[in-house]
């Protein structure tokens, strides 16, 4: 094959990724979306096998074949609540291969066309480096993530002296090593740098908490993205170059809108130690105050003699699983002519869109699923929200105490409506650590017990 | 095959450059309620790094090289059939609302 007809195959193939990108910009053209990606990866996978220099196709095959199994079958087996650990695993995948990638480029740079073992050009080690560097970053990190959100590692942010000093030198070092590997383009500088950037990529999410994760599992969409393109450079390969620059800014966009979901700014995440020390004096003073309590009798009673009703998922309600028995819930309400919707906060749960995708899972209909820009005003007009795993996303402290370390974050107006009720575990306070003076205001109605099991004795008390 | 010219490097930048701002523009253009699946399509997509792998593992004897490519390629296939399968059973869980109430 030509240069020019693998420029050209290449090209179809990026293009393909960016329709499957633009195909989500609404759920009926969004699984075409996903075609034209398949598509894309097809493309440009048998493109290179035709290369003239890839003759291996009994191992390329074998690998394909193990990988797309083990890809298989965890993607069919794995549940929707561990969505958020999944992606995180499938990044550190990425940005591990990205290192493996750069180190066989190092080894046999004549495969790739950018010179001899030892006499490889500077730009193509610059490049090699920082596409190693962003890729070991992105494993460690995710590697991290996962076993945070995972829980096989502490949640908690663990904050120690001179973090940040740390990482800092850390960061001038790799910079050190990579000039030292320009010069004398040693393997072992470069398993150095490889090993280090894995350090710097531990160190960089452990002061993050649980519920900045969000934040997290974006950054590291889009250093995976960065890595890729990194390794694109080293190749001169302009598909590479593309798609890393689409998951780059995608994922870099996805961190910006959650941040700004909780009023703080990426470095702020990045920084860590959110909910530490901070929480422990903003909380405490309410233990004297009254909170009104109910069962789902209450409940039932309540919702079924109301007009409409919103419903406020939070990560609670993932980890209940209890979006099939709200759902349940939601249809017998709508049966008796109940106006009832969901409404999702761009931080609610692990990941971006992680509520939407677990009230699909089941069988809400997306119409009734709405932003918090697009439902915000209605809570006036609503005579109850039923808030059911959330609680930080609705405190009303973020508009009115200026102490508050959540001050200034949006949050759902729930308290503007004419009852709450608000299913919870306990009266702990939320990841922030902040306690939540909607719990006892007159109209509200906390309802105690686990998510699950509360929407099923609602749903028994409707029947 | 001297590819790697500074001529090479500066297309490649430019490259980059518009690729990151078609990226902006498609992303912002992606529904907050879809943001799951988007970061299941990038995940599948950003695994195109196994043109490298494939490259790597493709020649006879090189031997570090070649081992590298092969592990490669399992890593970035896993990736790939992984990304797109659970993006593939997320999209089809997004149902629109059912003209009649449908009991299941």
């Amino acid at each position: 094959m030509s240069a020019n007809m693998v420029a050209v195959l290449y090209l179809i193939s990026a293009l393909m990724f960016i329709f499957a990108l633009r195909g989500l910009s609404h759920p009926e053209s969004s699984r075409l979306g996903n075609i034209f990606g398949i598509v894309g990866m097809i493309i440009a996978i048998i493109t290179t096998l035709m290369f003239k220099s890839v003759l291996s196709y009994v191992e390329i095959g074998a690998a394909i074949i193990i990988g797309g199994a083990i890809g298989t079958f965890i993607a069919l087996r794995i549940e929707m609540t561990a969505l958020p650990q999944l992606v995180a695993a499938f990044h550190s995948l990425v940005g591990i291969a990205a290192v493996f990638v750069a180190a066989a480029a190092f080894y046999d740079p004549e495969s790739f066309g950018i010179g001899k073992i030892g006499l490889i050009g500077t730009s193509s080690l610059i490049e090699m480096s920082i596409g190693t560097f962003i890729g070991a970053i992105t494993f460690s990190g995710s590697v991290l993530a996962f076993g945070k959100l995972q829980g096989t590692v502490s949640g908690k942010p663990i904050v120690f002296k001179f973090q940040h000093t740390i990482n800092a030198l850390i960061l001038v070092l790799i910079i050190a090593l990579i000039i030292i590997f320009v010069i004398n383009q040693s393997p072992s500088i470069f398993w150095t740098i490889v090993i280090v950037s894995i350090l710097l990529g531990f160190l960089v999410v452990i002061p993050i908490g649980g519920a900045d994760m969000p934040v997290v599992v974006s950054m590291l969409n889009s250093y995976s993205g960065w890595a890729a393109c990194g390794i694109g450079f080293t190749l001169s390969n302009n598909l590479l170059i593309i798609t890393g620059a689409l998951v780059g800014a995608s994922g870099a966009i996805l961190s910006y809108i959650m941040s700004k979901g909780m009023n703080r700014s990426i470095i702020s995440v990045v920084l860590g130690g959110f909910g530490g020390e901070q929480a422990l004096s903003a909380a405490g003073d309410n233990s004297d105050k009254i909170v009104k309590q109910g069962n789902a009798e209450d409940a039932a009673y309540i919702m079924k003699n109301a007009d409409s009703v919103i419903i406020v998922p939070g990560y609670g309600m993932a980890v209940a699983q209890a979006q099939h028995a709200l759902r349940e819930m939601g249809d017998i309400l709508k049966k008796e002519g109940i106006n009832v919707r969901y409404a999702i906060h761009p931080v609610a749960g692990r990941m971006p869109g992680h509520m939407n995708v677990l009230l699909a899972e089941a069988n809400v209909p997306y119409e009734e699923v709405l932003e918090l820009d697009e439902i915000n005003h209605d809570f006036p007009m609503t005579e109850v929200s039923f808030v059911i795993g959330a609680n930080d996303v609705t405190n009303p402290a973020a508009k009115t105490d200026e102490t508050s370390p959540i001050f200034g974050m949006p949050i759902l107006d729930v308290e503007k409506s004419q009852t709450v009720l608000f299913v919870k575990r306990s009266m702990a306070t939320g990841y922030s650590g902040v306690d939540n003076e909607l719990f006892y205001r007159d109209n509200t109605t906390m309802l105690f017990g686990d998510a699950k099991k509360m929407c099923e004795d609602i749903v028994k008390s409707l029947a | 095959m001297e590819a790697h010219s500074s001529e090479v490097f500066v297309i490649g930048l430019t490259v980059f450059f518009l690729a990151c701002i078609i990226g902006y523009y498609v992303v912002w253009s992606v529904t907050p309620a879809l943001h799951s699946p988007l970061m299941g399509v990038t995940n599948a997509i950003s695994s195109v790094i196994i043109v490298g792998a494939i490259l790597a593992a493709g020649p006879f004897g090189h031997d570090t090289s070649k081992i590298f490519g092969i592990i490669g390629v399992v890593l970035a296939s896993i990736n790939i059939f992984g990304g797109f399968i659970v993006t593939y059973r997320m999209l089809s869980m997004f149902k629109k609302k059912p003209k009649k109430d449908k009991k299941d």
